[in-house]
């Protein structure tokens, strides 16, 4: 079915799609706010806001979202990242309108009060206490953080421990108050409705709601690299990991898509499943020349779709009884390959092949493709989702040779060292 | 519009002579397939000095057969954007597989070639060896599964269920290629294998070709253990804490014995969990100890009823200072639930939340396939789902207090913490 969009005069974009094989219905909204948006001082704020959300308004008094969506038989969460905040319902079909209702209630009305807001204060600091038992996550801040020395994607979405601490209830109104609006959002609906019903009530809705967001202009683009920077982290723990992250363009760069095919080679094709693990990436380069060489236990790589120029990451898990330096060189003569040698046709056309089998995978489930509708209305638009695999299947040989050699040469790298104390 | 249910009118069950169940149900609106499935290779038959076996020798049935290699086997699924995987349990060892529709030769090909012709290359076994061993040392690392590791021992002392399927850095560090073999040809057999296959294709065609691909599989050798371990009792307060340097946060697990899914107070049982642990944001677990004392960015609980008596178990990763009052908050929640009788409203509430979410539950392949594969392994007919809501809605307020009260003891319980220091 075609995806409809319109615009309420109040600057709310709005997104719907029918889709019939199951009478269920999802419901996002996308706030055009993250951890982008944040200065040093409130780092994390983005993502406290949306716990505060869930923390009640007049019309749905604290716990009562969580217990009126159960009891419909439904499910919801939010999720906050580098570029949005992001809140969804599934329900079944029947039962939609109470997603829309919570949305429009609690774009506005969320009470904020400071007593909660300290409340909750304890519990972010706890996720973000569970996170510092990873070594994988003190790692990748650092090498986040030390890629990006003036564009705010440095920091983590959960924000810094110390601005955890400080952070104000206030703050926290104000926040609200610069970012949810409907003139900056997108609602997103898929399932077993009928478009202009969905519409009007949209309309009805949130329709009301005047424009108020002042989203401060973010502009602080990183500037280029001028060489390899590296970390070493110790830590406690048996097993060493690596990182290496390398400066890529943003989702809407023509250099996106071929970069899409290139790491899909290097690291296996993208997983484009929200509640599913990625595919597994046995047959990728970097998987045959670390893992079967037996020097890492296991390779990853990804690549996020961004609003700014963002980062491929790799993360290779040291072997029990082999070393970082040892995996290091492996990936070093990998990449130093890609970079002297064209990829093969064949390779191009089997990571287009294995996108596009990812993509027809993304549409089973509503709530999966409610979130890609969202997601690149965030990043880009829905055309650029939409047009996904077309995309994928215009790049050339020469394309990703390009920008292998635009993108993954050394001095546009940052790589991490987590040594283990034993 | 309306939800197909799953029922006996559309599940196509069949036997094959040589032992193998298999389900399939159509699925056209979707543009793939999904097989799963198990057979009886589960950990249960290894000795405790070899715990990990099972394991190992199902992570090596990809890794190479007699006519592919393991780069063979990856090429030719990834190529298509498949995948397939085999993973050991206790009893079982299931696989999940996924392709396009137009991929399904494919894939059970492979599956079933990994099944019954796995060559178990030395070079091989070494590196998922090496894989295997690197995860244990991280697990002995990590405050979650340390929990867990510590709190099944706890439990269950000297019982197939207390022991580690993925084995000990000793365990599986001491094992050798003709290991893996012998416990493979002692116990895969298609006696007793389930396969169900979901998605875009015809029942007939689909039986066809699993037909074709398992229906000659004959193990003289072997011998599928099917049995179920006696029950344990826990009549005292069982408490270990595992030390790990560095944490910031600790992992608690408190649980005790329940019952099995195919018992029939199964549902009654699963009600008195969803009130306690799950409905909402994580039941009455999460509204006590995180949304009103703050404590937990998690805290839930799980009825883990299988083929034998599992654990009930409450979860929770709290900052170390404040585990004891994280302790005092479940426990105080379990007295509740066997002290007052949950008020009718909220039953009800976790019994709409039930039956309401089915639609989400059938919505893809994969939640089918998962809820034919459990009719299956516990019996429970392929008339389930159809049956499903008034099974939910016979649960009363005393049922599920009686099962608080015959299965979740404030004084008799195994609780482990794994955190930054010992308490």
């Amino acid at each position: 079915m075609a995806t409809h969009k319109a615009t309420l005069e109040n600057g709310l974009t709005v997104v719907l799609k029918e889709s019939r094989h199951v009478p269920v219905t999802t419901f996002w909204i996308w706030y055009r706010v993250g951890s982008r948006n944040e200065l040093p001082g409130i780092t994390g704020i983005a993502h406290w806001a949306e716990h505060m959300l869930f923390k009640g308004s007049e019309a749905f008094p604290k716990g009562e979202i969580d217990t009126q969506i159960a009891r419909n038989g439904g499910v919801m969460n939010g999720l906050t990242s580098l570029d949005f905040t992001t809140f969804f319902e599934t329900l079944p079909a029947d039962r939609i309108d109470l997603g829309l209702r919570i949305e429009s209630d609690r774009m506005v009305n969320a009470l904020f009060d400071p007593d909660e807001a300290n409340l909750e204060r304890t519990v972010i600091i706890s996720e973000r206490q569970g996170s510092e038992n990873e070594p994988m996550f003190l790692l990748h801040e650092e090498v986040q953080g030390a890629a990006f020395r003036v564009h705010p994607y440095h920091h983590q979405t959960i924000g810094d421990m110390c601005d955890l601490e400080t952070i104000t209830p206030d703050d926290l109104v104000r926040h609200y108050r610069s970012y949810y609006g409907p003139d900056n959002a997108i609602v997103v609906a898929v399932g077993d409705f009928n478009t202009p019903q969905m519409l009007a009530r949209v309309e009805e809705l949130f329709g009301p709601i005047p424009a108020r967001s002042e989203p401060a202009p973010v502009h602080r683009p990183e500037p280029p690299q001028r060489g390899e920077r590296r970390v070493h982290l110790e830590g406690p723990g048996q097993t060493a990991y690596l990182e290496a992250a390398y400066h890529t363009p943003a989702a809407t760069d023509a250099d996106f898509f071929p970069m899409v095919v290139l790491t899909t080679i290097l690291s296996g094709a993208p997983g484009m499943n929200l509640f599913a693990p990625a595919p597994p990436n046995r047959s990728s380069r970097l998987y045959k020349a670390l893992v079967e060489t037996q020097l890492a236990a296991s390779v990853h790589g990804s690549l996020a779709p961004t609003h700014d120029p963002y980062l491929y990451d790799i993360v290779a898990t040291v072997r029990t009884g082999r070393n970082l330096a040892e995996v290091e060189a492996a990936l070093d003569a990998e990449i130093e390959r890609v970079l002297q040698e064209p990829i093969s046709s064949g390779e191009l056309n089997t990571a287009i092949k294995q996108s596009k089998a990812q993509f027809a995978y993304s549409s089973e489930s509503v709530t999966n493709q409610g979130f890609w509708l969202g997601y690149s209305s965030v990043v880009a638009d829905i055309e650029w989702f939409e047009t996904f695999v077309d995309r994928l299947t215009a790049v050339t040989v020469e394309d990703v040779q390009r920008v292998a050699n635009t993108y993954l040469p050394r001095r546009n790298r940052t790589v991490g060292h987590y040594v283990p104390a034993g | 519009m309306t939800l197909s249910i799953p029922s006996p009118e559309t599940i196509h069950r069949v036997e094959l002579p040589n032992g193998v169940s298999l389900l399939v149900y159509e699925n056209h609106s979707s543009p793939s397939v999904v097989v799963v499935g198990h057979v009886w290779a589960g950990a249960l038959s290894e000795s405790a000095d070899q715990a990990g076996l099972a394991n190992i020798t199902a992570g090596m049935l990809m890794h190479g057969t007699e006519t592919r290699t393991f780069a063979q086997i990856n090429e030719a699924l990834e190529s298509v954007g498949a995948q397939l995987g085999f993973h050991s349990g206790v009893h079982t060892v299931g696989f999940g597989g996924k392709a396009l529709a137009e991929d399904l030769d494919l894939l059970l090909e492979i599956l079933a070639d990994s099944l019954q012709h796995p060559a178990f290359p030395a070079n091989e076994v070494e590196k998922l060896q090496g894989q295997i061993l690197t995860s244990l040392q991280r697990r002995a690392d990590d405050t979650r599964r340390m929990a867990r590791l510590t709190f099944d021992e706890l439990l269950y002392p000297g019982h197939p269920y207390g022991r580690s399927v993925q084995g000990y850095e000793e365990t599986v560090a001491a094992l050798g290629r003709q290991d893996l073999v012998t416990y493979y040809r002692d116990h895969y057999s298609p006696e007793g294998m389930v396969i169900a296959v979901v998605g875009a294709l015809s029942a007939k065609a689909a039986r066809e070709k699993v037909e074709a691909a398992l229906g000659s599989w004959q193990t003289p050798g072997a011998a599928p253990n099917r049995s179920i371990p006696p029950s344990v009792s826990l009549a005292e307060k069982r408490r270990q804490s595992v030390s790990l340097a560095g944490k910031t946060q600790s992992d608690i697990i408190i649980g005790w014995t329940s019952l099995t899914r195919s018992d029939p107070d199964f549902m009654k049982a699963r009600l008195a969990n969803t009130v306690l642990g799950v409905f909402g944001m994580m039941g009455r677990l999460g509204d006590n100890v995180r949304e009103q004392q703050g404590l937990a960015y998690y805290v839930y609980s799980r009825l883990e009823a299988g083929l034998g008596v599992g654990p009930w178990l409450a979860i929770a990763g709290v900052n170390p200072m404040n585990v004891e009052r994280a302790i005092d908050g479940i426990l105080h929640e379990v007295q509740r639930l066997r002290d007052e009788p949950v008020p009718a409203e909220e039953l009800a509430d976790s019994q709409a939340f039930l039956t309401g979410s089915m639609p989400l539950r059938l919505e893809t392949n994969e939640g089918v396939a998962s809820a034919i594969l459990d009719m299956e392994r516990y019996d429970l007919g392929l008339d389930y789902l159809q049956r499903y809501a008034g099974l939910v809605n016979a649960v009363t307020v005393e049922d599920v207090r009686e099962m608080a009260r015959r299965y979740l003891h404030p004084e008799h319980y195994a609780l482990a913490i794994a955190g930054p220091e010992n308490r």
